[in-house]
């Protein structure tokens, strides 16, 4: 065995550490699911889908499909014996359409062949025979059919209606904010390897290890102890793989029970934008009261969102869309009405932000209507409605925000990015510019972290110290390129004072910590890192005995730095410790588990405390826009983004400004387009379009906010999945910005593609 | 010559038997094993798939990256495929390009990495130390949803600007390319089905009228799709990407000729020394890796009407020379297109060369390209406009746009409203109605018919402001002119 190299300086948290597989991706030499050296035997796998939105099945004909060349094996609903439902909460997933398909794409079979084009080729000669129905496929659509696939909730503080009455000046309207496809470079994937007794062994791209499992399990008619799920990382998530890829996995295991061999499904790109889901489409009514100073004395809210034809997770987004339409700001009288649209379309999931951006996007329209009916500066409105600390500090869900750093923050990006001066320079410009006009806009982020659905907010970890020294790490997080796994590490080494290379980080597996949360809702470090903390701290309480005993010194005065354990003046290496540890018979292995505290929610009342705690961020975007054509270019964004202590500073610059650049690209170029027989006809880069390095400004000024989280999240970090991603909010109001000098108020729908600038401009010419 | 030879790391590759429309991506992840290579789209837009082709250029090697997704495997005979276990061996230290990517943190998921190392790696091995702009064209084939590419580019600066490129290979590897050169016809066959890349003009001439059906193929950037989105098995392939006449670029007094098979990246220098105006449009076309591969000759033999050359070539008057058999004939290119999809290629004949003339002194050129991201997009609309002005009248005026009708085409009855009028805003505006008879664009995916019809109107108004002194007018323009 070969000794591993000492370390020289311990690498622990707070430090900006590298991903950990960094080097791997730079060879090309990390493996993803279709990287894995193929089984003996593989077949590969493909979906036929439905061409239709919303039809009943008459006959389906798979005859073709099973005589193509090289097919072994052919599945649809009357094939599957145990279950056809994969509805990760409530049910209205199938696996395959049964007699009904509700949008175009929706799975109908499945086929395994030798090679992926002859599946491919062979699922496009099904013959079916549909008898179409009405399809309901937009919000306005399903508004006036009252067509809802949950039922609609209402989130009330105060009297609104009466405020509104009451107010000095009142404004109405409603505006439309798009949906989003998650493009993560990799696209759906599974391997499922049949073993012994039937069990089976699924490689997934998953955020959701334990879910593939259940739901293999399920369909398969076997119990959990007979399914694994294993995820070593995915190419991109961004919860677009959440629930979305227990269907790939599924279909895979079928094929694979129905024939013995291993299957592998990976969607083609254009399959993967069709069939699943992406993040909810909003349309947003508002009515609001606000006085001379801008402030909101009343709001009602419709937020309407298009689910798509089943609830997935439709129930949380939406109500998380309710409690961000705060956002920063205290709302003494307000009325949030949220309807959640049953469409015959494909059901809308999870994406970053979870509903959040949605709701944060009906606040800050809101905002800047105000500050333009009264002619003050959008900021000054925002300013005036922050909550405050002492007072005026309860959100409408009847949470007390007791972290609030907005107000300092926001003070300090307005004079870190020279707003006040570079205001006057839009202006100016304006003024002289006909042909292009400039906008300017800073919008804050308050983002609530915890998953709303309480019994998620646990994690298991699991850590063995092996003779040598050295460490194996397995938690119940997956990695998906946020650089959860090295953070994990960090934590561990040091909680045991050793160099980070001394942590083998392993695949996330269903056989090694069960029953896992998905890895979602930012909460991937929180949870994760507080439970591989606790095992970590197991050991070291275990080799501190030891030690204390050894040294003749209580066991609280053993410390664990530089690969050494001290005590009394006296020193023994890790590894040697480790060693004697195991000759006195001591358990180098242990699992630890967290549950995040003071959470307290009545999800039937909207009441409570639904959130550890909050993380907070703002951004100033400055903009150009071409009057005669609608192209748009961002000149420059400032950030400041609330991280709390950092647990990996390089880490999280790179989810700040990634998520930034996400959150732009929804509201500018990504544009979602259905025809009017429900097809999506945006569902390849070829028409989906997600920026591109050119898109980015080149002057990004992105720092991360001094400041510990007040509450004791993992070595007072903040998590930073999803928060940023609402930063990109200021491009889409400095555009708003743009058009209003060049047009004066008008509705404004995101995204602000540049024909959208166009329209909104000469609609009031 | 029924097997193909390309160089590999060093060594030669001979490899016979396999589909003719294998693409090169599946060939590495399947047959070499080699997965650094991802497939992020299968249609040459997301660069995961981006691999760099040596070839043998005034004796030296020149590499350029290419999307090795919808490029046939056929397609590298005689050629060196590099790809991103080729930098570095697995127990040597990384490249220089790999390392700054590293240090930059300029991977986070990692799924688009190898296809950005290669595209870097390219900028790295021929160019200069790029600007920011040069950096943005490099990687504007290459998508990444994770890091919102700062820290990439950051590291396209730190690995061009450090590090000494020479590579002790080179040498060997001309070697090897000199030894391998095509001097035949490559056929190869499978299951009744044929891939035939001839080497002479009078070779391809043959072939084309003895196969008619026959899909020709330059860079394969549509073609590749059939294959890899619409699973469409092609009979027979002529490749003209060895045809040793098609590739030539001519200069003479009054006009360029660009052959068929001249690659976009070949014809851009040349066609922006006269005509500079072109320069920006092509910078937006596709990506790097579309342009290393896809040739202007592709993009008018296709016939699509929304192909970003086309209503520039329009404007600036070009014509193309049609071959068929032994005979040649010429054409406007504005007459080459007759309907949607529908050319005036008969059976048998295929595109030669590519006319452009030179500008005359007092006509002013400009192009624009409307779609909803600047790069790697295909256009909304897309204009080329030209007009000529003597003694304060408009004598001449060439309004060509793609996207508005099933055909690139001109506005025939805007520009003949214009023809004798001063060239003037209050002019053009009394014009620019017309622009309804000229056509009656469609709604889709890209853009309503409304968007089309006023962004094409304003752009003539456009034409018209920044060819009346105020220069360039647009929003990049003004972002490239930022401090």
């Amino acid at each position: 065995m070969n000794a591993l190299p000492e370390p020289a300086i311990p690498e622990t948290v707070h430090r900006a550490i590298a991903h950990d597989s960094a080097d791997k991706h730079v060879r090309g030499a990390a493996l993803y699911v279709d990287d894995i050296p193929e089984p003996r035997d593989l077949l590969h796998a493909a979906i036929g889908w439905s061409s239709r939105a919303h039809a009943r099945i008459l006959s389906l004909d798979l005859a073709a499909v099973a005589a193509a060349p090289g097919v072994v094996a052919v599945l649809a609903a009357r094939d599957l014996t145990a279950s056809n439902d994969i509805g990760p909460v409530l049910p209205g997933d199938p696996v395959f359409a049964d007699g009904l398909v509700e949008y175009h794409g929706q799975s109908i079979f499945a086929v395994a062949a030798d090679c992926v084009g002859a599946a491919r080729r062979a699922a496009r000669l099904a013959r079916v025979e549909y008898q179409d129905l009405p399809a309901v496929l937009t919000i306005e659509q399903a508004l006036a059919d009252e067509s809802y696939i949950l039922p609609t909730r209402i989130l009330r503080r105060g009297d609104a209606a009466a405020a509104l009455a009451g107010a000095s000046r009142r404004l109405k309207g409603r505006f439309g904010v798009g949906g989003q496809d998650h493009f993560y470079l990799e696209g759906q994937v599974a391997m499922a390897v049949p073993g012994e007794d039937g069990d089976m062994l699924i490689h997934s791209s998953t955020q959701h290890p334990t879910e593939v499992q259940h739901l293999v399990a399920k369909v398969l008619g076997l119990p959990d102890h007979a399914v694994v799920t294993e995820v070593r990382r995915m190419g991109g998530g961004f919860g677009g793989k959440e629930t979305q890829a227990a269907i790939v996995a599924c279909v895979a295991a079928l094929l694979a029970r129905r024939t013995g061999r291993p299957v592998k499904l990976r969607l083609d790109r254009d399959d993967d934008m069709i069939l699943t889901g992406k993040r909810h489409d909003f349309l947003i009514d508002y009515d609001v009261g606000f006085g001379a100073d801008g402030r909101i004395a009343g709001v009602e809210f419709m937020l309407a969102s298009r689910c798509g034809m089943s609830p997935d997770l439709s129930a949380s987004i939406n109500d998380r869309a309710m409690f961000h339409a705060d956002n920063c700001y205290f709302l003494q009288n307000v009325t949030i009405v949220s309807h959640r649209c049953k469409t015959h379309t494909v059901s809308n999931t999870a994406f970053r932000g979870f509903g959040g951006p949605q709701g944060m996007m009906a606040i800050e329209y809101v905002m800047d209507e105000i500050a333009r009916d009264l002619g003050l500066d959008p900021l000054e409105v925002r300013k005036a409605n922050f909550y405050g600390t002492t007072e005026r500090n309860v959100t409408p869900y009847g949470m007390t925000v007791e972290d609030n750093i907005i107000p300092a923050l926001v003070a300090e990006l307005e004079a870190s990015s020279d707003y006040a001066a570079r205001r006057a320079a839009v202006d100016e410009f304006n003024r002289t510019s006909p042909w292009l006009k400039k906008g300017l806009a800073l919008t804050p982020v308050k983002f609530g972290i915890s998953f709303t659905a309480k019994h998620l907010n646990q994690a298991g970890a699991l850590v063995h110290v092996y003779t040598d020294g050295s460490i194996q790490l397995n938690h119940g997080g997956t990695e998906m390129g946020q650089g959860l796994f090295v953070k994990v590490a960090q934590v561990v080494a040091e909680e045991l004072g050793v160099a980070l290379d001394r942590v083998k980080l392993t695949a996330t597996s269903t056989a090694k910590v069960p029953n896992t949360s998905p890895t979602a809702a930012s909460s991937g470090a929180d949870l994760n890192g507080k439970a591989a903390q606790a095992a970590a701290r197991t050991i070291r309480e275990r080799l501190a005995d030891l030690a204390a005993a050894r040294f003749g010194v209580p066991a609280d005065a053993i410390t664990f730095r530089d690969g050494q354990v001290s005590g009394g003046g006296q020193v023994i290496a890790f590894p040697d410790l480790v060693k004697a540890a195991y000759f006195a018979r001591i358990q180098l292995s242990a699992t630890g588990f967290y549950t995040t505290p003071r959470l307290d929610w009545n999800e039937a009342t909207h009441q409570g405390r639904p959130f550890f705690y909050f993380a907070y961020g703002a951004s100033v975007s400055e903009v150009a826009i071409d009057v005669l054509t609608g192209e748009t270019k961002i000149l420059r964004v400032d950030i400041l983004h609330d991280c709390g202590r950092s647990l990996n500073p390089a880490i999280d610059l790179g989810q700040v400004e990634g998520g930034f650049v996400q959150g732009m690209g929804w509201l500018t170029t990504e544009e979602l387009a259905w025809d009017a027989a429900g097809r999506l006809t945006t569902h390849a880069p070829s028409t989906y379009k997600i920026p591109t390095a050119s898109d980015v400004p080149r002057d990004f000024r992105v720092a991360l906010y001094r400041g510990d989280n007040r509450e004791d999240a993992i070595y007072r970090s903040k998590a930073v999945g999803e928060p940023p991603l609402m930063l990109g909010i200021s491009v889409f109001h400095a555009l708003k910005d743009a058009v209003a000098a060049a047009a004066g108020p008008v509705r404004f729908d995101a995204p602000a593609t540049p024909e959208r600038v166009l329209l909104a401009i000469e609609a009031n010419r | 010559m029924d097997r193909i030879r390309f160089v590999i790391d060093g060594e030669v590759r001979t490899v016979e038997r396999f589909d003719p429309t294998r693409t090169v991506l599946e060939y590495l992840r399947e047959t070499e094993g080699r997965c650094g290579t991802k497939e992020g789209c299968a249609e040459g837009d997301c660069g995961a798939c981006t691999v760099a082709l040596g070839e043998l250029v005034d004796g030296a090697v020149r590499h350029r990256a290419v999307n090795a997704c919808i490029l046939f495997l056929g397609a590298i005979d005689g050629k060196e495929l590099v790809t991103v276990e080729s930098l570095a061996k697995p127990e040597a230290p990384a490249h220089p390009v790999q390392q700054a990517l590293v240090e930059c943190h300029g991977s986070q998921c990692g799924f688009c990495t190898p296809g950005f190392v290669m595209s870097l790696y390219a900028v790295w091995r021929e160019g200069d130390a790029p600007t920011r702009s040069g950096i943005e064209q490099a990687l504007a084939g290459n998508l990444c949803r994770c890091t919102g590419y700062r820290p990439i580019v950051a590291a396209a600066e730190r690995a061009c600007a450090a590090s000494d490129r020479s590579e002790s290979r080179r040498v060997a590897t001309a070697e090897q390319l000199r030894a391998i050169r095509p001097t035949e016809m490559l056929a190869i066959e499978q299951n009744g089905r044929r891939f035939l890349a001839p080497t002479g003009l009078d070779e391809l001439a043959h072939l084309v009228l003895a196969h008619p059906d026959a899909v020709l193929l330059a860079g394969g950037t549509d073609v590749g799709l059939w294959v890899t989105k619409q699973q469409r098995r092609l009979p027979t392939v002529i490749y003209l990407g060895r045809v040793a006449g098609l590739a030539d670029l001519a200069v003479g007094t009054d006009r360029i000729e660009i052959g068929a098979g001249v690659t976009y990246t070949d014809a851009m220098p040349v066609l922006a020394k006269y005509h500079p105006e072109i320069d920006g449009l092509l910078r937006r076309l596709g990506s790097v890796q579309i342009r290393n591969a896809g040739t202007i000759g592709g993009n008018i033999a296709n016939g699509s009407p929304i192909g970003d050359s086309l209503p520039a070539l329009i404007a600036l008057g070009a014509s193309l020379v049609l071959r068929r058999g032994p005979v040649e004939r010429t054409l406007p290119l504005e007459d080459y297109f007759l309907a949607y999809r529908k050319t005036a290629l008969a059976p048998g004949e295929f595109v030669a060369r590519i006319r452009v003339p030179m500008a005359a002194a007092d006509t002013r050129f400009r192009t624009y390209k409307i779609a909803k991201r600047f790069d790697q997009d295909i256009s909304a609309v897309c204009a080329g406009f030209a007009v000529t002005i003597r003694a304060d009248r408009v004598v001449d005026l060439r309004l060509a746009f793609g996207g508005m009708a099933g055909i690139p085409a001109r506005a025939r009855a805007c520009e003949q409203a214009l023809i004798g009028q001063p060239w003037t805003q209050a002019a053009v505006l009394a014009a620019l109605p017309l622009l309804t008879q000229d056509f009656a664009p469609l709604s889709d995916m890209r853009a309503s018919a409304d968007y089309r019809a006023r962004v094409a109107a304003n752009l003539v108004r456009k034409f018209q402001i920044e060819t009346s002194g105020a220069g360039p007018v647009g929003v990049l323009a003004l972002a490239e002119a930022q401090p």
